[in-house]
């Protein structure tokens, strides 16, 4: 199964992540996870919250330019040489990754990892393939 | 500072021919060029219908009035000869400038009309100290534009030698005036602030080029650009003032008393209008700037809308020349923008954003002037439902709508994309641009 990311546009304007921030505060959206890619002048926001409909229409509503993009998980534990192990798999594969990021909650043992690829289906495949425990549910 | 002691007057009979004199030559001349219009432009013979009068009824200058006026939109209209009025095989140059909606604005030329055109060059360069022994280092862009080619056939008509160096590669151009000793530059008053900041990079001075005068035009500039271009190349900065449609550089130049651009008012004929009543302003009063050519073949204009605000001068000059003089241009009556020299109408950026569905009509201009260079910088709004996953996308179109504003302007500007609904609407007269250049 795949997880769903909300990406949301970026111009180079202090204060634009608070205002993200708040219109989510109103809709009663919860973040759960979030990462920030940026360059000289512009950036993406990327995040998966609880409910990444609702979130995708009040950001809509509220001025943000934001696309919904579906990305490969999997978990590893979290200790070190793990990611290491199933990046070489996708390399040994060719699948080209445009992004990823991370993130382990306090007291958990595993680490969540989210991927954009290519091809998800293939990802996906050859991840299980390789014993690599894919995340089952949007729910991280 | 040099003193120049040069400067001679190129045609006596003309330019200090008195006032009275003068007119009777232009009324005998606009006779001519509306019959001239009446019979070969239909355009020009419709309006003039309309206007229930036939060239009989022009017969001093003062008729002048009773014309319909041109304007830009009329010249779109006949794209791209429809205006001509002289025969194919009597037309032998055309240029060309930017338009509104992407379209050129053509002009055509016949032997006679750059004959008039070098004339009022070389007019205005003798009045200012240039001879037969001069150089002239020609920095304006050779091409459609009118500057390079306009200034290049007056500086050879009087007989001075010509550098026509175009635009661009700046260490060259550096290198050729001091190399050939050039004692005459002609270039954009913006270009030539550029040049005295890189003479200085180069660790350079004034003292190390032979500079003696300058003639800078095709945009607006002020007194304190006079001053930094005269202290930092070393010579007398004048104005020159021209349009492609009247003909190009030189419809009038300063002399050497920098009193004011001396309009070559036998060939082209100026009037003061109150842009909205279109009614002549009295005397010295400022308004839109009106001109009418007496003298040209190709294309003639009637009472061509220039849209620059300006005043006349009519006090005598202390040269002696009888011509009426233009006092600084304050402004445009028209959104028409100067950007490095090139005419730009936010409506021809409208027109290319309008053409792609990931953006929504809304922009902002923004112009500033850094480093003596004006930059464009336009924000445009992304379309709601518009999304970038990647930087990557985010990238090619801003590349994209930059390329394409490039194209259609004909100067680069800095594309800067922004989310749905950030630029500010308004009720009113759409506020589209603002300008930080202090001119």
């Amino acid at each position: 199964m795949l997880v769903n990311q909300i990406a949301v546009f970026l111009e180079n304007r202090s204060g634009r992540v608070a205002e993200f921030s708040r219109v989510l505060k109103e809709a009663q959206i919860n973040i759960q996870v979030m990462s920030i890619a940026d360059t000289m002048e512009y950036g993406i926001l990327r995040a998966v919250t609880n409910d990444n409909k609702k979130a995708i229409e009040v950001l809509r509503a509220n001025g943000f330019n934001t696309a919904s993009t579906d990305l490969v998980g999997f978990k590893v534990e979290d200790v070190p040489g793990e990611m290491c192990k199933v990046l070489e798999v996708l390399e040994g594969h060719n699948i080209n990754i445009s992004y990823l990021y991370s993130f382990a909650k306090a007291g958990e043992e595993h680490a969540v990892i989210l991927l954009k690829v290519d091809d998800n289906e293939a990802a996906m495949n050859i991840l299980a393939e390789n014993g690599i425990n894919l995340v089952e549910d949007n729910i991280l | 500072m040099k003193v120049n002691n040069m400067a001679y007057v190129f045609n006596e009979s003309i330019e200090l021919m008195p006032r009275e004199e003068k007119k009777i030559l232009q009324g005998k001349r606009l006779r001519a060029v509306v019959e001239r219009c009446y019979n070969n432009v239909p355009t020009y013979r419709e309006k003039m219908i309309e206007a229930g009068i036939t060239p009989e009824d022009i017969n001093t200058i003062d008729d002048i009035v009773k014309l319909p006026f041109t304007t830009k939109k009329d010249l779109r209209a006949n794209y791209p000869f429809g205006m001509f009025a002289a025969p194919k095989e009597e037309i032998v140059r055309v240029h060309a400038s930017s338009g509104t909606t992407g379209k050129l604005t053509v002009v055509g030329y016949t032997q006679h009309d750059l004959d008039d055109w070098s004339e009022a060059c070389a007019r205005g360069f003798a009045s200012c100290g240039v001879t037969k022994n001069s150089i002239i280092h020609i920095a304006y862009g050779y091409g459609l534009f009118t500057g390079g080619l306009g200034a290049h056939y007056g500086g050879e008509y009087m007989g001075a030698t010509v550098v026509p160096a175009s635009s661009g590669n700046t260490a060259r151009q550096i290198m050729l005036m001091k190399d050939f000793k050039a004692d005459t530059l002609c270039c954009t008053p913006s270009y030539a602030v550029y040049l005295v900041d890189e003479l200085h990079k180069a660790g350079l001075t004034a003292e190390d080029l032979s500079l003696k005068q300058g003639f800078f035009g095709a945009e607006p500039w002020t007194e304190e650009m006079r001053v930094k271009i005269e202290e930092g190349l070393g010579l007398k900065a004048y104005d020159i003032y021209g349009l492609s449609e009247i003909t190009g550089p030189g419809v009038a130049t300063e002399c050497e008393y920098q009193a004011g651009p001396h309009v070559q008012d036998d060939l082209f004929y100026p009037e003061i209008i109150d842009p909205v009543t279109l009614e002549p302003v009295p005397e010295g009063e400022e308004g839109e700037l009106v001109f009418t050519t007496l003298s040209k073949e190709g294309m003639p204009l009637i009472r061509y809308r220039t849209r620059d605000l300006c005043s006349l001068i009519y006090e005598p000059c202390k040269c002696g020349r009888t011509s009426l003089r233009l006092a600084r241009i304050t402004g445009r009556s028209d959104d028409m923008l100067i950007i490095r020299g090139v005419n730009v109408f936010p409506s021809q950026i409208e027109s290319v954003l309008i053409k792609d569905k990931r953006i929504s009509p809304y922009y902002h201009i923004t112009i500033d002037r850094i480093n003596n260079l004006d930059i464009m910088q336009i924000d445009v709004e992304l379309e709601r439902t518009v999304a970038f996953d990647e930087i990557k996308e985010i990238e090619a179109l801003q590349k994209k709508v930059s390329a394409d504003i490039a194209s259609a302007i004909g100067v680069s500007a800095k594309v800067n994309l922004v989310s749905c609904g950030t630029i500010k609407r308004s009720e009113g007269k759409a506020v589209y641009v603002t300008d930080n250049r202090k001119i």
